[in-house]
């Protein structure tokens, strides 16, 4: 077993200490540590070490899609990206939505050795919202599933989501919903607006999730039970998790980095790289999800990792592909529009990145830890002071969509430990 | 001018007003015995159409061949060429075919603008319709329709449409020449006016250079010129109103409406019409329907924008402009 003293890093942006790994656990935190018997010094001066980021809304692709992204590509990107654990989405080649799929992605995980994979179960066979999927066995497999998500799809049917969330109680499951009003957003291709009104583009009107959400928490409040709201887009969702908050509702959210960023003006380009469900929205809505996620209204920030070929986004608009990956760049987008505007501290972001993806998905007993003695050595060490360009060519994940090639953002993964073992070191996987 | 014509909002007054006054050079060819000009030729322009539309296809060569161009028809249709990547690779075999313009037509918005801009092809590109977005060929061809018939073919040159009232009629949401219309009509100095049931303007409008009614009744008596809109049948299934009857009543145009326009006032359609629902037989065939003449018009304007874009800057005919206004002194 090995031992590696990070010196004189920020714990989650406060004291500069000193932290010595142990194998697979943090052995002590302190100041000044001696380096006697330590096999590996990483000097962090200035560094900030955050607990391992843990992802709640990934999109491996694997089975069925292994063009964009594999379970190993893909926790690759996420090690890149400061991740020690990801959620896998269920919209896979088959559906995960039967034990023997959620077990052959967790156990691809376990090989993979980058990043903990923890699979999300479909709600519903074939994500088509009609019936049910085995969800007490999926719980019982081998990946003891505990989210279950559509996502991609809504699950629209209100007396399906109802079932779910009472079904799942049965043992602490929680449904993560993609809020899509199906009708309202037929034919959609971004924001319903003065852009879309503009582009010819049809409009996703952001009652459509709006309307979703507010029936969801009110569906969650009826059955006592819990309910998470994937990637809010607008300002109006926000008002309505805080007022179901307020009374006392369980429900939890999430935003992604690049609604916290990007604005649907963007797509007055045309490139499909800007191409995402939810659609990119107006400046008033970036702001209110940065100051709900600051406030707490919205508990995590989830990257929505979707990875696709180039051939899928080097066409027109309307054939491209909906999404963008974001595990390498999600820390850097958080760090720009959160930390630097003073609405985050670190510990903020870690409580947002690492701690709640954690405790809401049901990890907590390995992953958003305290940076303490004992506890597993999942770690983050980032160089907050770093300024690049965005070069998709280094990414690790199968495919490049991102929107930000050519673009400055602070911040950068200089290593990152799993359970004591650097998945990157010096920027670069191990 | 720019390099390509992808939105009629690209183009600045002197530009339009540029094409309006070429496109009157060009309409004397069609006077002329014979009806060729030898401005384009050993170029090869390309009509790339991946939505069927006759009639705006044929306007397009009828235009390419008057100019002496050589022309290749590509009619990408159905189901091989639903995946995105067609549009590029298509693109780029023209390219290396050594194609000096593309002519495209599009069921997706932004079609043209990506294939000017993503670097899959060096030639200009005409938009000729894409998805739910631009029409700018028609706009113009409708500014100079309107030109001739408010302002005169010969007191117009040099003129925009300033102080005109135009309404336009109908399904804005999903016109793509509604939209054109509007930046252009404009930048010319009309004064735009959309009426439609609220079902049919887009969220959005209160941003457009124009104003919206929904009430044609009320607009009628201060029009210039309107235009009437198609609406298509399946419109009435999605919910966009209750009734074909109930459109008819409240937004088509019939000949008691028609009555209540100004005596100057023009009736216009991009067509094809479908005589009925928005226009009844009587209007479609009174004198102040303009729908021919829009057909011939959209040649000459065709004309004068692959000549602005091929050809260049100077006058497109020989007998220049000067020459003209000594003989029609
Ligand atoms: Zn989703």
């Amino acid at each position: 077993m090995s031992k590696i003293l990070i010196r004189g890093a920020q714990v989650l942006g406060g004291e500069a200490q000193d932290v010595l790994i142990d194998g697979e656990t943090i052995a002590e935190v302190g100041a000044g540590l001696s380096a006697e018997g330590v096999d590996t010094v990483i000097e962090a001066a200035g560094q900030v070490l955050l607990p391992g980021l843990v992802d709640l809304h990934t999109h491996l692709r694997e089975p069925g899609r292994e063009d964009s992204e594999t379970v190993l590509t893909g926790t690759r990107a996420a090690a890149s990206g400061g991740y020690t654990a990801v959620f896998a989405m269920a919209n896979t080649f088959p559906v995960a939505d039967t034990a023997g799929v959620v077990e052959q992605v967790w156990r691809l995980g376990k090989e993979s050795g980058y990043c903990d994979v923890q699979p999300i179960g479909a709600v519903t066979v074939g994500l088509e919202g009609k019936q049910l999927s085995e969800l007490g066995a999926m719980h019982e497999s081998a990946a003891r599933v505990t989210v279950f998500s559509d996502d991609g799809k809504c699950v629209d049917d209100a007396v399906i989501m109802r079932r779910a969330l009472e079904y799942v109680k049965a043992f602490g499951g929680v449904v993560a919903q993609h809020a899509q009003e199906p009708r309202l957003t037929e034919g959609a291709q971004m924001n319903e607006g003065t852009v879309s009104a503009e582009l010819g583009l049809g409009g996703w009107p952001a009652v459509a999730e709006e309307s979703i959400i507010a029936r969801d928490v009110l569906l969650a409040e009826h059955v006592g039970s819990r309910v998470h709201i994937c990637h809010l887009s607008t300002a109006g969702s926000v008002e309505i998790v805080r007022w179901a908050k307020s009374r006392g509702i369980d429900v939890t959210a999430e935003v992604t980095p690049h609604h916290l960023l990007l604005t649907d003006e963007l797509v007055r380009s045309y490139n499909p790289v800007y191409k995402v469900n939810p659609p990119l929205r107006t400046e008033r809505d970036v702001m209110a999800l940065r100051e709900a996620l600051a406030d707490g209204t919205i508990d995590i920030v989830a990257t929505d990792h979707a990875p696709h070929p180039h051939e899928d986004k080097d066409c027109e608009w309307a054939a491209a592909a909906m999404g963008m990956v974001g595990l390498e760049t999600a820390l850097s987008v958080v760090q720009q529009t959160m930390v630097e505007t003073g609405m985050l501290d670190w510990a903020g972001v870690a409580e947002r990145m690492s701690f709640a993806p954690a405790r809401i998905g049901g990890l907590s007993h390995q992953h958003g830890r305290p940076v303490s003695a004992g506890e597993p050595a999942n770690l983050t060490l980032v160089d907050t002071s770093y300024r690049g360009l965005v070069d998709p060519a280094h990414f690790a994940s199968r495919s490049r969509n991102t929107p930000y090639e050519g673009r400055e953002l602070p911040g950068r993964v200089t290593h990152t430990f799993l359970r004591g073992r650097a998945t990157v070191v010096d920027g670069k996987l191990a | 001018m720019k390099r390509h014509l992808i939105s009629a909002a690209d183009l600045t007054r002197d530009d339009a007003v540029l094409i309006l006054d070429t496109a009157e050079e060009m309409a004397r060819v069609a006077d002329r015995p014979i009806k060729k000009l030898p401005t384009l030729r050993g170029r090869t322009i390309c009509n790339l159409f991946f939505e069927d539309s006759t009639r705006t296809r044929i306007s397009f060569e009828a235009a390419e061949k008057r100019l002496s161009a050589d022309v290749i028809n590509f009619a990408a249709k159905g189901s091989s060429v639903s995946k995105g990547e067609s549009l590029k690779d298509t693109a780029q075999t023209l390219e290396a075919m050594g194609v000096d313009a593309v002519v495209i037509r599009h069921h997706a918005s932004g079609a043209p603008y990506r294939l000017a801009n993503s670097g899959w092809i060096d030639a200009p590109v005409i938009n000729a319709g894409d998805g739910t977005h631009q029409h700018p060929t028609q706009a113009l061809l409708d500014a100079f329709t309107m030109r001739r018939r408010l302002v005169g073919r010969d007191a117009g040159l040099g003129k925009g449409l300033d102080g005109r009232r135009i309404t336009i009629v109908g399904d804005v949401l999903h016109s793509r020449v509604a939209r054109s219309n509007v930046d252009l009509l404009h930048t010319l100095g009309a004064e735009v006016t959309l009426v439609a049931p609220p079902t049919l303007v887009p969220v959005g409008v209160e941003n457009w250079p124009c104003e919206v009614s929904y009430s044609l009744d009320e607009v009628l008596p201060k029009s210039d010129a309107v235009m009437m809109l198609r609406v298509q049948r399946e419109r009435m299934n999605a919910a966009f109103f209750p009734t074909e009857r109930e459109y008819s009543r409240r937004y088509g145009l019939d000949g008691a409406r028609m009555a209540r326009m100004p005596e100057h006032a023009i009736v216009m359609h991009p067509g094809p019409m479908v005589r009925g629902m928005e226009i009844t037989a009587e209007v479609a065939d009174s004198d102040r329907c303009t729908v021919v003449e829009q057909v011939a018009n959209g040649v000459s304007i065709r004309m004068a924008v692959l000549y602005l874009l091929l050809g260049g800057s100077e006058p497109a005919v020989t007998t220049s402009t000067a020459a003209r206004t000594e003989e029609n002194k």
